[in-house]
């Protein structure tokens, strides 16, 4: 592989990465802090994409932004609703919303699954333009994807030091106190949703606009993708402040990309992505558990192995006599 | 400060597990009164508090605290005047967060979107030293490395953090040893005096109960059984107490955690 392969390699990895990244910010504020798994994230990227694209397409690349993030606010809602208020339970909230989702995603594309953006004014072609010429020109993708990103965490480390972010902790480190506080779990956890399901879709919506396509399927997966990400992101800043584990957390999505980058190089079919992440998930999850279980397992086999010793010292005996 | 007029409260109607576990009780507290509550496994007692904070509505009754008619507000509003504490210690503070942000938490202050400030983080600096268990040297430390004492402390400390109209104390030393719980009993006796809480507590320890406070209360069957307070409690010995519950009841008291010197 050239150095040039090697960096183009990187840069990809980079962009995407840095996309995804936004999701896993999200999952990090809806799963490591709320003690949510929002299921519904996967339908919730591809609304973004959807409804940014659709915006996009009728002219108006930066508003398909805040569009994009308005969508994701009002499907966190729904999904909040149901588990705070009309007691669904939390998995199956989020399941339920993501396969609403898959019928609303199409009629928002117009009844279609797919839209091409290949002449729309995206937020990146409007910053390849203003960057041409520039020594960053053909960083332009990366640019916006970091600002977009910066200002995420930024937002997070702020947003988590407030009071409400603090409460919002709190509902997921210990239930059972927020239960007897005056902090309402239903209202925190309606906020944290609404706040996280606004990043996945701006995830999906730069995506979208990155690739200059929308299909149906484009978010799917993205869950145990951005669960990857983020337990990767963990071992690295498991402890520390709220920005350091953000950072930790983008860290770990990148690394995620990398690795899957170059397994591409080395012919790995495209369609393993899958694959690949749900296996990174079950390690990441399984192996402090399974690590657990490995002194007991040694002092089982050795008590085994004890117990059959002094059986036949016990047997010698018997012939002795 | 708080009037409970006949509340009920039944679990399971119509069921074969039916309970009643609160029966046409009435209770009034003066402003800063210390109520000491003891009585037999099942008498109500933890049921009392629940309904007090808002665990649960009563089936019949009212509750006023503070001259407000609290009867069906949702608990986590009520928390915001009553402050309270378990017998369990990790139930009372985010074992993931650090002291400064619990504490940051139970204050209480400014909207949900303010920050908290230099002063404030030196207020709860200040007011943690009055532990004297020197957690005011570790306000950046999650709460989750602190002992089952320093964390019933560290609890007490936020229930009264927000000026509570009344605090529930239920066994809040029954989970700890006994030096610990002396401790924080001790602290108990005086942030309630130094605030002027109305208070009421739950407790196992007879003796404790009769030393605390101004006024006890024996409890059995749903129902608040005897009144002691004045002149009546003064003198009173744990087994003058025992003597009265069984001519109340008729039968001993039966309280598998009593401690009875």
């Amino acid at each position: 592989m050239t150095l040039s392969a090697a960096l183009g390699l990187g840069q990809t990895a980079l962009e995407l990465g840095l996309i995804n990244s936004l999701t896993v910010l999200a999952l990090f504020l809806s799963y490591s802090m709320l003690n949510v798994c929002d299921l519904s994230t996967d339908g919730c990227f591809t609304l973004g994409a959807c409804v940014g694209a659709v915006v996009a397409i009728s002219g108006h690349p930066w508003l398909a932004l805040p569009a994009a993030m308005g969508a994701g606010v009002v499907s966190g809602f729904v999904t909040a609703l149901l588990q705070t208020r009309m007691g669904v339970e939390s998995l199956l909230a989020g399941i339920i919303v993501n396969t609403g989702l898959y019928s609303i995603n199409i009629a928002v594309m117009g009844n279609s699954s797919l839209l091409n953006m290949n002449k729309t004014e995206t937020v990146f072609t409007l910053s390849k333009a203003l960057l041409k010429g520039t020594a960053l020109a053909a960083q332009y993708k990366l640019l916006v994807a970091l600002i977009a990103v910066v200002l995420v965490i930024v937002f997070l480390s702020l947003f988590l030091r407030t009071r409400l972010g603090l409460a919002i902790r709190a509902t997921g480190n210990n239930p059972d106190m927020v239960r007897s506080s005056s902090i309402n779990p239903a209202f925190t956890t309606t906020v944290g949703l609404c706040v996280a399901n606004a990043f996945t879709a701006l995830s999906g919506c730069l995506l979208a606009q990155s690739q200059k396509s929308v299909n149906i399927d484009i978010g799917t997966g993205m869950v145990t993708i951005a669960l990857a990400s983020l337990l990767i992101g963990g071992t690295f800043m498991g402890r520390g402040s709220i920005p350091k584990r953000a950072v930790g957390v983008v860290l770990g999505s990148f690394i995620f990309r990398l690795v899957y980058a170059i397994a591409l190089r080395f012919d790995m079919p495209a369609s393993m992505l899958k694959l690949v992440s749900s296996v990174i998930v079950i390690i990441a999850i399984s192996g402090p558990y399974l690590k657990a279980q490995v002194p007991m397992l040694r002092r089982r086999l050795s008590h085994g192995r004890e117990a059959r010793g002094s059986e036949e010292a016990r047997g010698t005996g018997k012939e002795v006599r | 400060m708080l009037t409970v007029s006949h509340i009920s409260k039944t679990f399971n109607p119509g069921t074969v597990n039916e309970k009643c576990a609160i029966r046409d009780l009435s209770l009034h507290l003066d402003p800063g009164d210390f109520v000491t509550i003891i009585g037999a496994n099942g008498a109500g007692k933890s049921t009392l508090f629940n309904a007090i904070a808002g665990s649960f509505y009563t089936d019949s009754g009212s509750i006023v605290l503070d001259g407000r008619d609290i009867t069906f507000l949702p608990e986590y509003k009520r928390a915001k005047i009553i402050g309270r504490l378990f017998q369990d210690p990790m139930l009372g503070s985010a074992p993931g967060m650090t002291i400064e942000e619990n504490l940051a938490l139970a204050a209480g202050r400014g909207g949900w979107l303010s920050h908290v400030t230099r002063a404030e983080k030196d207020a709860f600096r200040d007011r943690l030293a009055l532990l004297d268990m020197g957690l005011e040297n570790r306000m950046k430390q999650p709460v989750g490395l602190l002992s089952g004492g320093q964390r019933q402390a560290l609890t007490l400390m936020m229930a009264t953090m927000a000026d509570p109209k009344l605090l529930l104390l239920d066994e809040h030393t029954a989970a700890l040893d006994p030096g610990t719980a002396e401790k924080v009993l001790k602290l108990t006796r005086e942030i309630v005096e130094e605030d002027h809480l109305t208070c009421l507590m739950i407790t196992h320890n007879m003796q404790s109960a009769l030393d605390l406070g101004n006024r006890t209360l024996m409890m059995d069957a749903g129902n608040i059984i005897l009144d002691i307070a004045g002149e009546e409690r003064r003198g009173l010995t744990v087994d003058d107490l025992l003597r009265r519950f069984k001519a109340g009841v008729g039968r001993a008291l039966d309280n598998d955690r009593m401690l009875l010197s």
